[in-house]
């Protein structure tokens, strides 16, 4: 009888129609939503099916928790939406909740007969969006959309506000910036948000809430394909086209490659700019923890991996990665684990990250560190996640921003990210003045990958110290940029350097002040890594974090071209001025940077950085100190309001923003990043 | 003959037997679906016939586990409210409470009027149907909703 796609269980069938449909559909939005019934009552089904097609959406049934699970992981991008039952009998609703938040981070409503306010309360820990009871309406399905387009914009804005500091940033800065925080960026950025697949390009649906554009997930695979190209190309030659033939990726486009290459060229730019900011802490730090760090589940991990591996990750992705992942509050999630994932992502450039020599052997150190590094919290998971993040410097980041929601809430994950990277990058870098061993531990773990070459060698990455966020990023970053178009994956809280937070030596006032003025157009001199997503360019190692922390270290005057990075200041300010204080045991003062940089990108009040650099120091030093106690504000890009870390940091240009972003690391043990 | 089956629908809703849901299934019969509703009905006496088994079982064996019989019940319940069975709702909720304070008595009774109600109802039901196809597809759209 009807119609439309019934289809039980077609994973291929879905998934191809439904990307292609996801395309079609976009415009028409919520038509073709794709949603997933699980339900062992078959009267149940049966309706709910006839309900759903009513409603013009695309359904699959199933009517047992397992299957549903294994039609999900087939295709992680073929569904939009799941709805499932609380009591079944082969698996419990909540436990499929559970693992659908970890695994793909899809927005999954519980439904029941049972309306009894313990377990729906339960549904509301668990991380479900809705919990509809039994007998349910259409008028009830009806709104189902709204979950998603909810979770993708919730993911975009936490990406987004951690970057959007760049963006601010660059869009100032220049035009070319400019183009970035055009659509592509937007796509891209939203795009990251939900990673669905891994490898593959898949051109999600639009991000309904804005563009129509079809989203390219720049995952860590994708996203090395890319730099493996490139450099193959030679970056002078490397154009789109060419890159797109070398990469020879289905379904990726022209203009895709374009925008991540553009996108990648600044991240490198602010990689060589910023000498060696750990700048992946700074994206941990960043890490919008949205207080729902918890469930990072899946995304956060992936991201935030990705993102901190790539140590580049600005501190906005992770941010918003973690704040993605964190806004999962799937309760099982805890696990910063996404965040590693994220790294991955990142890793965009790790691997090939030009600050390279420091931070190869920083990422492993980093990668190290950053598991380890990982705030306790965190949970090894996430380190393990982060590790192998290694490539993703950006993930360093991005772990290090989840464990920060893991565990204290973003800052852990900074923390430990920026950790690892500052670790890295410290050791790096020893030109921020203080080896990169806050790096390392920071957040570089992520970041430690690209990033913690970042720290040490890059010069550059002083950048990134100051580069708010962008540092760290820079090499990383440019990962963790894209990554942040994982963002989805990574609550893009985690980005937050957290690394730095190792840096605790590194006072944040890390040469932020130095460089980051100038660059810095009022972004903060947070080198910190954050640059994540712009900047990414600039492998800064870690140095987000551990720029600040170099940068601090020395005598922040460190002249790494933190500047470039103001940008990024704003995250890196934030991160910077951790450091110093957040450090918890460890130098992870990174972290504290970093989420000095998230901070000062987004929270407003956080980051002074109108100060100017200058404040930097000072602040650096106090925040440090001040990290510890905040809890990384930073982090949560929301707090930080990032519109008016932005407008603070370029008008400070240095101002690296007080790193009194919370960058709380207290979350974060830093002394877990062995450095 | 349409009348007939308008009387008999209006008093199924007014004695109790069917309640709000069940409109609700009536809404989603189409053209492509005709007799979706019919179709759903059938399933569920189908598949809950099952649960009722299960329960006589358990009601047997002694002493009870009262949390399988909640549990049992309320995969019926859930079943049962979503094609409308009021009367045969009401039952599995007394029932349900029946366990929770772990009164046998009071769960034998009620489930053997839950059969009762589940009985009926599937012959009042049946008949409606029945009238329904006889009057025709035209019958069936112009169903007052």
């Amino acid at each position: 009888m009807n119609s439309s796609s019934g289809k039980t269980y077609m994973s291929t069938s879905n998934s191809s129609a439904g990307w292609k449909a996801g395309d079609a559909a976009a415009d028409q939005f919520p038509v073709g939503l794709r949603v997933l019934v699980v339900d062992d009552d078959p009267t149940c089904l049966m309706i709910l099916e006839k309900m759903l097609r009513t409603c013009l959406y695309e359904v699959t049934k199933c009517n047992r928790a397992e299957t549903a699970l294994s039609m999900l992981r087939e295709n992680k991008s073929g569904f939009d939406v799941v709805i499932s039952d609380v009591h079944m009998p082969d698996m419990d609703g909540f436990k499929l909740l559970e693992h659908i938040g970890l695994e793909m981070d899809l927005p999954v409503i519980m439904m029941s007969a049972d309306d009894g306010k313990h377990v729906v309360m339960k549904g509301v820990t668990h991380g479900a969006c809705d919990y509809l009871i039994k007998p349910v309406r259409i008028e009830a399905l009806k709104n189902i959309w709204q979950h998603v387009v909810r979770k993708r914009k919730n993911e975009w804005k936490d990406f987004e506000q951690s970057g959007s500091v760049e963006e601010g940033d660059r869009q100032l800065k220049q035009s070319e910036e400019a183009d970035y925080s055009s659509s592509a960026n937007e796509g891209n950025w939203k795009s990251s948000k939900r990673r669905k697949d891994d490898e593959d390009e898949t051109d999600d649906r639009d991000d309904t809430s804005s563009l129509k554009k079809p989203r390219v997930v720049w995952s860590v695979e994708l996203h090395q394909q890319f730099v493996a190209a490139v450099n193959q190309l030679g970056i002078d030659k490397a154009v789109p086209k060419k890159i797109l033939e070398l990469m020879n990726v289905p379904g990726l486009t022209r203009e895709n490659v374009a925008s991540h290459l553009q996108k990648y060229r600044l991240y490198l730019r602010r990689l060589s700019g910023v000498s060696q900011h750990p700048s992946n802490l700074n994206n941990s730090f960043m890490s919008p923890q949205e207080a729902t760090f918890g469930p990072l589940s899946s995304l956060n991990g992936l991201d935030l991996q990705t993102l901190a591996a790539t140590g580049q990750l600005p501190a906005q992705s992770l941010v918003t990665l973690q704040a993605a992942g964190l806004g999962r509050p799937t309760g099982k999630s805890g696990i910063p684990m996404p965040l590693v994932d994220q790294r991955n992502i990142f890793s965009f450039e790790n691997p090939k990250l030009r600050f390279g020599d420091g931070q190869q052997h920083v990422n492993n150190n980093k990668q190290m560190n950053l598991l380890h590094g990982i705030p306790t919290t965190m949970e090894p998971k996430q380190l393990a996640g982060l590790h192998h993040g290694a490539q993703s410097m950006g993930n360093m980041n991005m772990q290090v921003a989840s464990h920060g929601s893991q565990s204290s809430q973003n800052n852990p994950l900074l923390m430990q990210m920026a950790q690892p990277q500052v670790r890295g990058q410290m050791l790096n870098d020893t030109s921020l003045g203080h080896p990169p061993r806050l790096l390392s531990p920071m957040g570089q773990p992520i970041l430690s990958n690209g990033i913690a070459a970042n720290v040490s060698t890059r010069n550059g990455i002083q950048e990134n110290i100051r580069a708010p966020s962008y540092n760290p990023v820079s090499q990383t970053s440019s990962m963790l940029n894209f990554p942040m178009n994982h963002a989805a994956e990574l609550p893009g809280n985690s980005f937050p350097l957290g690394s730095t937070p190792g840096i605790s030596s590194l006072t944040p006032k890390v040469a932020f002040q130095e460089d980051v003025n100038s660059d810095i157009k009022g972004s903060v001199g947070f080198l910190p890594s954050y640059d994540i997503f712009n900047d990414l360019n600039q492998h800064k190692p870690q140095n987000w974090e551990l720029q600040n922390v170099g940068m601090t270290l020395d005598a922040s005057q460190h002249s790494n071209s933190l500047q470039g990075n103001l940008n990024h200041a704003q995250s890196v300010l934030v991160q910077q001025g951790f450091p110093s204080g957040q450090v918890n045991g460890q130098n992870r003062s990174a972290t504290v940077v970093s989420k000095a940089m998230f901070s000062s990108g987004d929270s407003t009040g956080h980051v002074n950085v109108q100060n100017g650099n200058q404040h930097l120091n000072s602040l650096l030093v106090d925040s440090t100190v001040r990290i510890k106690s905040e809890t990384p504000t930073i982090l949560y890009p929301d707090d930080f309001g990032q519109e008016d870390l932005m407008s603070a940091l370029l008008k400070q240009q240095d101002a690296i923003a007080p790193a009194e972003h919370e960058f709380d690391f207290d979350g974060y043990s830093l002394d877990n990043i062995p450095v | 003959m349409r009348r007939q089956l308008q009387t008999m629908r209006k008093s199924l809703f007014d004695q109790g037997y069917l309640d709000e849901q069940f409109v609700q299934l009536e809404e989603l019969q189409d053209d492509a679906n005709p007799n979706f509703v019919e179709e759903v009905v059938t399933l569920y006496y189908r598949d809950s016939g099952r649960i009722i088994l299960n329960i006589e079982q358990a009601l047997e064996r002694k002493p009870f586990d009262f949390n399988k019989l909640d549990a049992y019940m309320h995969q019926f319940k859930g079943s049962s409210s979503s094609i409308g069975a009021k009367k045969v709702k009401a039952e599995s909720t007394l029932f349900r409470e029946y366990c929770r304070s772990r009164n046998g008595e009071g769960c034998m009774r009620t489930f053997q009027q839950l059969k009762k109600e589940y009985a009926t109802l599937r012959r009042k039901l049946e008949a409606y149907f029945q009238l329904a196809r006889q009057a025709g597809p035209v019958e069936t759209a112009c169903r007052p909703k």
